[in-house]
């Protein structure tokens, strides 16, 4: 541990390389993350599904480049492919929950995540699966930092649709809607506010949004069925750091999340990566409840 | 009483329906008598279920080579060999309960093994406590001979010689072999593990220096911290044991990260499919595999290793993987000690397996104390010109070992 310090010492430019990737790693964490901050807030609801749809995002992002489509194109089609999947799953199961226990749907939705799990596993096999995008690496420092050029396009895809989906939240008529809903559904739907279309198209739009991360993240790393929960893991962990009203704060934290978590694998080995991310996470929550408490105090 | 009058429980998979056929053949009044039933719990659904397919492949394409020349000859009568299937949906609990089900209610008296460690570990207990001999292709872990088991005997090479080939070969290359620096990246589970610690013997008996020794957690989807490390330490051998995933993240990593080292080992290439999937990238890369086409063993029954990947190709309609070999040497393993055993008494059995000193076209097969093969040594391919080339073990080898990994 020791030993990886000093080596950061001797090559400094190590930590801006294990940073930025770290950076690069985190912009697909905010994609998914987005999508559960969304419908966490709108549909009140903890969506465990997260990480599958990640999962098929990448399935269906290979099945277009093996069916001869550009590969970068599986990126909107898996997008695609995952909003109208998203909406079925809305109509099928997802508004049966929407106004029980939240509980209810934790558990509803990880039935779902198994469900899509071993189907997957059925349909494309067990199977780890990659795709090549064949766009190269971004040389940086004379060569001292290495970027993979896709990891790269994740990162500002992630910064772009995060642009785009607080400018849909707050100029578009049905992002009005979303955000009317968000606060107070029974006086939305009184206002003639379709209240159940906004949570079709507010689950659709996280499955979406999951998707396109998927397709990245086959193209720059590697999925298999089983891969969705480390995905779902990270969304929740971002979510609860940056709030779920903040879109901002929500690239920051999972940027936040894939820098530290690099930094923090590398000093003190992957092995505690994981934990340390935890840790933060405690961390992190207990500072916010101190700092409310003197406010609340402050207040008094 | 017959299954097909039994209440169903579990799933009704594909496995468990074939396995009632079978079973409804063997109804009094069918030719029971002229054949010696083996039974099998895999993973034909489930997150093993690639493999399990390649190991069921395996078996019945022996069973069918055995059959076809007669069948099996037992103290002067001849008998045929019969799988008996199910689908253990690759969990180690539905595995046990299987193989206790074949045992006990099928009253099949040979097992062969499932596919992974996971769970030859949940079926050993069951078939040690019934006295049934299993021989098993594709359970490699090292903690299932420490157990003291006496009716599990393994075809295939145990987990710690996975890349052992790999510092072996660093050590010839090397002019000085305690001035070699190895970087090892090993997921944190059983298997990967295990590959360590026999890597880790072999550094110590060769005085090499170990610089890096990261765990990867199964979770983890990306190495770019480990590999960050190996940028900045340039060790001579870099070796990466993380399964399929591993592999595939390893070569894709290293190539979008620039970087490159004299020799990198890995396990799981095939599996991962390095050279459909990156090309260019893959070059150079060492693999281990338990067994390969290119070998120079040959048997009487399916000829050389070449010619049993013909067989299968024309079978199945694709190249065998290791898998499919092993599990079809499994087989022939039980057929050569029912005939030297002259009786079906699992227990004489037991001990002709426990005797058996074979040569297949998978390789040599001799068990010792424990019930591993200590005859057949692993193998490595390495990646030149776009191809699977066998460099290791020397003799059997079927191109030169290019070093570094770069040079044509």
């Amino acid at each position: 541990m020791i030993d990886n310090f000093l080596l950061l010492f001797d090559y400094p430019v190590l930590s801006a390389d294990l940073a930025l990737n770290g950076l690069l790693i985190g912009a697909v964490f905010v994609l998914a993350a987005f999508g559960m901050a969304l419908v966490w807030g709108v549909l009140n609801i903890i969506n465990i599904v997260q990480g599958e749809f990640v999962m098929l995002g990448g399935f269906v992002a290979l099945m277009a480049a093996e069916a001869g489509l550009p590969v970068l194109l599986g990126i909107p089609i898996a997008a695609l492919a995952l909003f109208i999947l998203g909406w079925g799953l809305y109509r099928l199961v997802i508004f049966r929950v929407i106004d029980r226990d939240l509980f209810v749907s934790v558990l509803a939705t990880f039935g779902l995540s198994i469900v899509l799990q071993q189907l997957s596993n059925e349909l494309f096999g067990a199977d780890v699966r990659t795709l090549e995008a064949g766009l190269g690496t971004l040389l940086l420092f004379d060569g001292a930092v290495a970027l993979a050029q896709i990891k790269v396009l994740a990162f500002f895809l992630a910064l772009g649709l995060g642009l785009l989906l607080w400018l849909f939240l707050k100029y578009s008529r049905l992002g009005q809607a979303i955000r009317a809903t968000a606060q107070n559904p029974r006086a939305a739907s009184i206002l003639g506010i379709d209240t159940d279309r906004v949570y079709a198209a507010t689950y659709a739009l996280n499955a979406a949004l999951c998707g396109a991360a998927g397709a990245l993240v086959v193209m720059a790393w590697a999925i298999h069925p089983y891969i969705g929960l480390p995905y779902t893991v990270r969304s929740f962990l971002i979510v609860i750091v940056a709030g779920i009203g903040n879109i901002g704060a929500v690239v920051a934290a999972g940027l936040g999340l894939g820098a530290f978590e690099n930094v923090a694998g590398f000093i003190f080995g992957t092995e505690y990566q994981i934990a340390l991310v935890f840790l933060l996470m405690v961390l992190v929550l207990v500072w916010r409840n101190l700092r409310l408490q003197r406010k609340r105090m402050y207040l008094k | 009483m017959g299954m097909a009058r039994r209440k169903w429980t579990g799933k009704a998979g594909r496995a468990a329906l074939t396995a009632a056929l079978i079973w409804a053949a063997f109804q009094p009044g069918a030719a029971l008598a002229e054949s010696i039933r083996l039974g099998s719990a895999i993973s034909l659904t489930g997150k093993y279920s690639t493999n399990g397919d390649f190991t069921q492949k395996g078996y019945d394409l022996a069973a069918k080579a055995i059959n076809e020349r007669g069948g099996v000859e037992v103290a002067g009568k001849k008998y045929t060999l019969e799988i008996v299937y199910y689908d253990d949906e690759s969990t180690p609990a539905r595995g046990a309960q299987l193989a206790e089900r074949l045992i006990a209610q099928d009253g099949v008296q040979y097992i062969l093994g499932p596919y992974s460690s996971g769970l030859t570990k949940a079926m050993a207990p069951v078939t040690e406590k019934y006295g049934v001999p299993m021989v098993e292709a594709n359970g490699a872990s090292v903690s299932l001979f420490t157990e003291g088991y006496r009716y599990l005997f393994a075809v295939l090479s145990t987990t710690e010689q996975y890349l052992q080939p790999v510092v072996d070969l660093a050590a010839k290359v090397a002019d000085d072999p305690s001035r070699v620096r190895v970087a090892g990246a090993f997921e944190n589970d059983p298997f990967s593990q295990d590959v360590q610690n026999g890597v880790l013997a072999d550094i110590k008996r060769h005085s090499m220096k170990m610089v890096i020794e990261d765990k990867l957690p199964p979770e983890l989807n990306d190495m770019s911290a480990t590999l960050a490390k190996v940028r900045a330490l340039r060790p001579d051998v870099l070796l990466v044991s993380g399964h399929a995933r591993g592999a595939a993240l390893a070569v894709r990593q290293l190539s979008d990260m620039r970087i490159e080292l004299p020799m990198v080992g890995l396990t799981h290439c095939d599996s991962a499919q390095i050279i459909e999937k990156f090309g260019e990238k893959a070059e150079g890369f060492l693999c281990a595999a338990q067994w390969a086409p290119a070998l120079k063993y040959s048997d009487p029954l399916f000829g050389s290793a070449a010619d049993f990947a013909r067989l299968y190709e024309e079978t199945y309609g694709a190249p065998p993987p290791y898998q499919a070999a092993e599990s079809a040497a499994a087989v022939m393993v039980f057929a050569d000690a029912f005939e030297r055993a002259g009786t079906l008494d699992p227990k004489a059995v037991r001990d002709a397996l426990a005797e058996t000193d074979m040569m297949t076209f998978y390789g040599p097969i001799r068990f010792d104390e424990s019930g591993k093969n200590v005859a057949k040594p692993m193998v490595l391919y390495q990646v030149q010109d776009g191809e699977y080339k066998v460099v290791y073990p020397p003799e059997p080898a079927e191109a030169e070992l290019r070093y570094p990994m770069h040079a044509r």
